[in-house]
């Protein structure tokens, strides 16, 4: 079975944001990027269902030349080949859901993996935009996922539990923490990674549906009051939640 | 032809959710200062308090019922909203970015060909012009966005928006469209609810522990704290990498982002990561021994202390205060 994999080169989550000159971008300076979390938990998914039913993964990335560093990243835990959808402008999610879609149209997959969300713009819908392109089906948000035969099934997280979800191949399964437990790459994964095939294509301009006007910083907080160093300053805290907050 | 809003609405068991009188009342606002009408939907089996709907918007509702949409199904309610939404001609859609607002929308929005910006936290007029504001990274910056496409689909994110009641409930206009053969190629097949438990990303009040409870047997005290105010359990990754508490409870970038009225931190220093995920809750209380800790720096009031010490008597307070 082929299987296909997207993945995004985001800023660590430890990184504190700062804005460009542009105030369009983050200023990427002092920054390092890695593959997006839930990716991780993406490209686990993806193996494990190669080892269990045969195929090949292809992981796709769209963006500049550094999204090449979190391609590899995915070989190296055992992704066999890489695509990198090669572009310097900031695509939105309707943009990149189009290129990914025609891409895995082009790799002939039917079974998809991606992370829930990237967690630098959290717009959390590049997965059905890309099935819905694709007329695949799709189950976001997922915390388990099973094949048997051309049937799919798998949980998802709701408010308050879970649903099980039943559906079909074809398939985009986006992930959420808990689906698995990603692997290390290994030092021999590493070395052959190395080796592996990135296959680059130039995008042409994309149709901008979702105009970014600016990026600002959230107004910040004043820091509030210690009101003390132990049990003693329970009752004001409870008399201040209740008569200034009002929130007990 | 007057142009028209749609307002999506979401039932959990039979019941119009509280996320989606937001929504009511965001539409309402946007027919006023727009001139426009507003139409709404539920779909589902038997609901219970349709009528409650007309307490928050003068609106057209259509319920599209069938006895197989109790539960949700991505692949009927898309066609059921996509063919109701092109008849109509609706220009603005309005949904809550709710687990099943997540998945439904981007759905919607490709069968519509229509732009979407997902998890709102405010919506402005410039002259015509919606211009939506988004939290990204997390909320460690927020992104002000336009839509370029004719029909435009936004989903706002709970519990930031007003459920603002009407001065008088609008005339109750309610139609019941049966949907014959829906499509369930992509179903719910079932629920499996965490019983008793309510979900951080739906509370009021959450209390969270992170290292400083020192290990999973000492949860209790969280939860003690955490009955007595009616309110959720919260984790910190460390806790939740550990094992100590399902990730479903994890607030932070790579958990749930949450902004409840009160939000008590336990034993949390506070993680770049962890305050992105809750710095916009409305109230915030730290208890952590470490004085310097960078929870202190979001937190409206503290205590510098022993959370062994300080959670057993505030717990105790707080059963006076509601007793």
């Amino acid at each position: 079975m082929k299987i296909a994999v997207c993945v995004s080169h985001v800023p660590d989550t430890a990184t504190r944001v700062k804005i460009g000159s542009d105030a369009k971008s983050i200023d990427p300076a002092g920054v390092s990027f890695v593959l997006n979390p839930y990716d991780e938990f993406a490209v686990e998914e993806a193996l494990k269902t190669k080892e269990k039913f045969g195929g090949d993964v292809t992981v796709l990335s769209v963006g500049g030349d550094q999204v090449k560093e979190t391609i590899r990243k995915a070989l190296a835990m055992g992704v066999d080949e890489g695509v990198h959808l090669k572009s310097d402008e900031a695509l939105d999610s309707f943009a990149i859901a189009k290129v990914l879609a025609d891409e895995i149209k082009t790799t002939g997959a039917e079974l998809v993996f991606m992370g829930k969300q990237s967690v630098d713009y959290d717009n959390g819908i590049v997965g059905q935009l890309t099935a819905e392109l694709l007329n695949f089906n799709s189950i976001s948000v997922c915390v388990s996922f099973n094949l048997d035969g051309t049937t799919v099934t798998a949980e998802r997280e709701i408010e308050g539990g879970k649903e099980i979800v039943e559906t079909s191949l074809p398939c985009v399964i986006t992930a959420q923490k808990g689906l698995n437990e990603p692997r290390y790459a290994s030092l021999k994964g590493i070395m052959t990674a190395k080796k592996k095939v990135i296959t680059e294509k130039i995008l042409p301009a994309a149709a901008v549906v979702v105009e970014n006007l600016q990026l600002k910083m959230p107004v910040a907080k004043n820091p509030g009051r210690i009101l003390g160093a132990d049990s003693s300053a329970v009752p004001e805290l409870v008399k201040l939640l209740h008569e200034e907050a009002k929130v007990i | 032809m007057e142009k028209k809003i749609l307002a999506l609405l979401e039932q959990r068991d039979g019941k119009i959710k509280k996320s989606s009188f937001e929504t009511l009342a965001v539409a309402q606002h946007f027919a006023s200062s727009l001139g426009m009408s507003v139409d709404a939907v539920v779909i589902g089996d038997k609901i219970e308090n349709v009528s409650d709907v007309f307490s928050y918007c003068a609106c057209n509702l259509v319920h599209f019922s069938n006895a197989a949409l109790h539960l949700y199904s991505s692949s009927a309610y898309k066609k059921i909203i996509v063919e109701y939404a092109a008849s109509q001609g609706h220009e603005i859609i309005f949904i809550s970015n709710t687990a099943l607002g997540k998945d439904l929308v981007p759905r919607i929005s490709i069968g519509l060909n229509a732009g979407l910006v997902s998890d709102c936290t405010a919506l402005n007029l410039n002259e015509k012009d919606i211009i939506a504001t988004r939290p990204i990274y997390a909320g460690k910056a927020l992104q002000e966005v336009k839509l370029n496409s004719e029909v435009k689909v936004y989903s706002l994110r709970p519990n930031v928006f007003k459920a603002v009641q009407l001065e008088a409930k609008a005339e109750e206009k309610i139609s019941v469209a049966a949907v014959e053969n829906p499509d369930l190629s992509n179903r719910v097949k079932e629920i499996k609810r965490s019983e008793g438990k309510l979900d951080v990303a739906e509370a009021d009040i959450i209390v969270s522990g992170g290292r400083g409870v020192k290990g999973p047997e000492h949860f209790p005290l969280i939860e003690a704290l955490a009955e007595q105010l009616g309110a959720a359990v919260g984790a910190s990754r460390a806790v939740v990498d550990a094992g100590w508490r399902p990730h479903e409870d994890q607030v932070g970038q790579t958990g749930k982002t949450v902004s409840p009225s009160l939000y008590i931190a336990c034993g949390i220093s506070g993680a770049i990561q962890h305050l992105a995920g809750m710095s916009s809750s409305k109230y915030i209380v730290a208890i952590n021994k470490d004085k310097e800790a960078p929870i202190f720096t979001v937190a409206d009031y503290g205590i510098a202390g022993d959370l062994f010490e300080v959670l057993p008597v505030l717990t105790e307070e707080i059963k006076k205060l509601k007793g």
